[in-house]
């Protein structure tokens, strides 16, 4: 039995929100004990001093977009794989919004095999809500379950067809599947490429009402209480959606929310003179928005920090702002980004760790 | 001279001076223009690109002829036909012209944003002569212009711009150059064509003409799209010429010796009534015009020296 000692360590424990020095013990790699600055004698375990560094849960991240199938040049499981390591990321969920989407237990398998080959970090995947994620037919979410799928989603995609959507989530509920939504009239946000507000109107770009959001969580708030399904909100962008989401919760919906790290460390503008490099989906919000949504990531009223990785190649950039594609990586950032929270003093580390590896555990 | 820019892509960038500077240049160069007096050499032997990616006529004149005017070799990218159809990206089709050495660009796109991505890749100078609903710098400045002559000043006036905010460039360098200059800019127009938080600008905004209009200098009225007449932004043509359109009774509501600009082309009996913008003791569409030549003029020559000034030093440096 292989054993290893970690001594002088801060440990971060976001089950407990405890953050203090102590030692870990490790046997075959699951964590056996746990001690604060004394800890018996132990026999035969290798001894790592951290030295006073922190000692986290692996980060795991959900919402990656592999750009396999399609688009490799863009992203592979290899690349994914590496810039997750770099980054401190062990476990990654990965979107279906491919080309095509993952929405048949047959590319899903095939992905499976990529990943295991490939990436070198554990890999669970989502499939699609809809086929070709185009909002009309659920997909197979038994057989897609039975092949590995933790998660059901359209990605970005709003299932706009209430019947569609609302007979997907009753569906997803008989078996215990798990739906992860994109909060947004699509309507209304239609065309949109930054936030509403002077920014959009100094630059002459067409914006959308963060109120876009707020429709799109009270409509997907009625369908729960329809149908009972367990539903996780990808992205909480503005501090409009967030009244009715603690609303959700406090009558007891089997709702979380999730959202990306860029959202909590930069603002519309950051776009300043078109950088497209920044263009996301939803777009970059006010600072006020950022903060409301970075207190509630400390509240907990928001679970999951992510990355929202969406890897992008140089000719779907380097376009006007407007033609220019959406997303932004994530994967290799979003540990020393989120750190930016901590120094600020906006998040404690187990906060943090909390949003960043526990509340995910599907 | 306190003109430094490399390119004028935006009104947002300039400081009053270098505007002051730009047309008192183009004060000199429309005197000149109405004597005849040519300027031949100011750009001779240097060549002057116009690239229109949307359809312009008097825009696209108007730089034609102040290049010519100024002895440069002109040429006419027509854009709506070319590579660009075929599917090559802005970005190349800037490098391609980049490696023909041209020395001035004058672009027109409709994204907003596209021409300051278009000059990041070339080593010209470049003129935006209209980005989307961003900015169209040469339309405020031959405005500025066309009112200090009118007016004798460019300070403390009172200037409404009226109707489609929310889609016109003019509209918003107009708003950056006047209140650069210290003048108080009124907005009025149907909420709907209203950019957002548009009041954060320094802008005081109307719903209604005769509150809006009472005792301005200036009544600047903006074109309304065709396509944005019917039901999407406005119930109708008729109803809009009748609570926003210019006609005499609410002109009257202005100082008694308001001038009338539109940046053209109007649409007679929609935005303004069409005995008025033929009124020549109010209306200044035709000096706008004039001046437009004069500022392109003024805008080329200016960065003409920088350009000169940058190669030249270029040259000594590397020596």
């Amino acid at each position: 039995m292989s054993k290893t000692l970690f001594i002088n360590a801060r440990l971060i424990d976001p089950e407990a929100q405890t953050d203090a020095m102590g030692a870990l013990l490790v046997e075959d790699g699951r964590i056996a004990a746990v001690y604060g600055e004394t800890h018996p004698d132990i026999t035969g375990p290798a001894i790592v001093d951290c030295q006073g560094q922190c000692l986290a849960p692996g980060i795991v991240d959900i919402g990656v977009k592999v750009s396999e199938p399609g688009e490799r040049h863009k992203e592979s499981f290899r690349s994914a794989g590496r810039a997750a390591i770099a980054g401190g990321v062990t476990t990654i969920v990965t979107r279906p919004d491919t080309r095509p989407a993952i929405d048949t237990p047959e590319t899903l398998e095939y992905l499976r095999r990529r990943a295991t080959d490939d990436a070198g970090i554990n890999v669970l995947h989502m499939a699609a809500l809809t086929k070709g994620r185009e909002g009309r037919e659920m997909t197979e979410i038994g057989f897609l379950q039975d092949a590995g799928a933790v998660a059901f989603s359209d990605a970005d995609r709003v299932v706009s067809d209430t019947k569609v959507i609302s007979r997907a989530l009753t569906y997803a509920a008989s078996l215990n599947a798990l739906v992860i939504g994109h909060v947004q009239e699509p309507i209304l946000s239609k065309g949109a490429a930054v936030t509403s507000g002077k920014f959009a109107s100094l630059r002459g770009l067409p914006g959308v009402s963060p109120m876009a959001e707020r429709m799109g969580i009270d409509r997907d708030i009625a369908l729960l209480e329809m149908t009972g399904a367990a539903y996780h909100i990808d992205q909480i962008t503005t501090a409009r959606a967030l009244p009715p989401l603690e609303r959700a919760k406090a009558n007891g919906l089997n709702i979380t929310a999730g959202v990306g790290i860029h959202h909590l460390t930069l603002n519309e503008l950051d776009v300043a003179d078109y950088r497209t490099f920044f263009k996301l989906k939803p777009p970059l919000r006010s600072e006020t928005d950022r903060l409301a949504v970075v207190e509630a990531v400390a509240s907990g009223l928001i679970d999951v920090i992510c990355s929202m990785h969406t890897p992008q190649d140089e000719e779907s950039k380097r376009l006007p702002y407007q033609e220019a594609a959406s997303g932004a990586v994530g994967l290799q950032t979003l540990l020393p980004a989120a750190l930016r929270l901590y120094h600020e003093d906006q998040l404690t580390l187990p906060q943090l760790f909390r949003a960043m590896a526990l509340n995910q555990m599907l | 001279m306190s003109f430094r820019a490399r390119h004028l892509l935006a009104i947002e960038h300039l400081k009053p001076d270098e505007i002051t500077t730009l047309l008192d240049l183009a004060d000199r160069y429309a005197t000149d223009n109405r004597n005849g007096i040519a300027h031949k050499d100011v750009l001779a032997g240097m060549t002057q690109i116009n690239m229109f990616f949307e359809n312009s006529t008097r825009t696209q004149a108007s730089f034609e002829l102040a290049g010519q005017r100024l002895g440069a070799d002109v040429m006419n990218m027509a854009m709506q036909t070319s590579s660009v159809k075929k599917g090559e990206t802005l970005i190349d089709t800037a490098l391609t012209l980049n490696a023909m050495h041209p020395d001035l660009l004058v672009v027109r796109h409709p994204s907003s944003g596209a021409v300051d991505l278009l000059a990041q890749k070339v080593n010209c100078a470049v003129l935006n002569a209209g980005d989307g609903a961003h900015e169209h710098p040469t339309q405020a400045l031959l405005d500025a212009l066309t009112i200090r002559r009118a007016k004798g000043r460019l300070h403390r006036l009172s200037v409404a711009i009226c109707g489609d905010i929310a889609h016109s460039r003019v509209a918003r360098s107009n708003i950056m150059l006047l209140g650069k200059m210290e003048n108080r800019v009124r907005l009025i127009g149907p909420p709907t064509l209203m950019p957002s938080q548009i009041d954060q600008f320094g802008v005081e905004v109307f719903g209604d003409m005769k509150e809006g209009l009472k005792d301005v200098d200036v009544v600047m009225m903006l074109r309304l799209q065709k396509e944005r007449m019917d039901g999407g932004f406005i119930p109708s043509e008729r109803e809009y010429f009748h609570r926003f359109g210019l006609d005499a009774e609410k002109l009257s509501h202005a100082k008694p010796d308001a001038i009338v600009m539109h940046p053209g082309p109007m649409n007679r009996g929609v935005e303004i009534d069409g005995t008025i913008a033929d009124d020549i003791n109010r209306s200044v569409i035709q000096t706008q015009v004039e001046m437009g030549v004069a500022v392109r003029m003024a805008a080329m020559d200016l960065l003409a020296r920088n350009l000169r000034l940058s190669r030249q030093t270029a040259k000594e440096t590397y020596a």
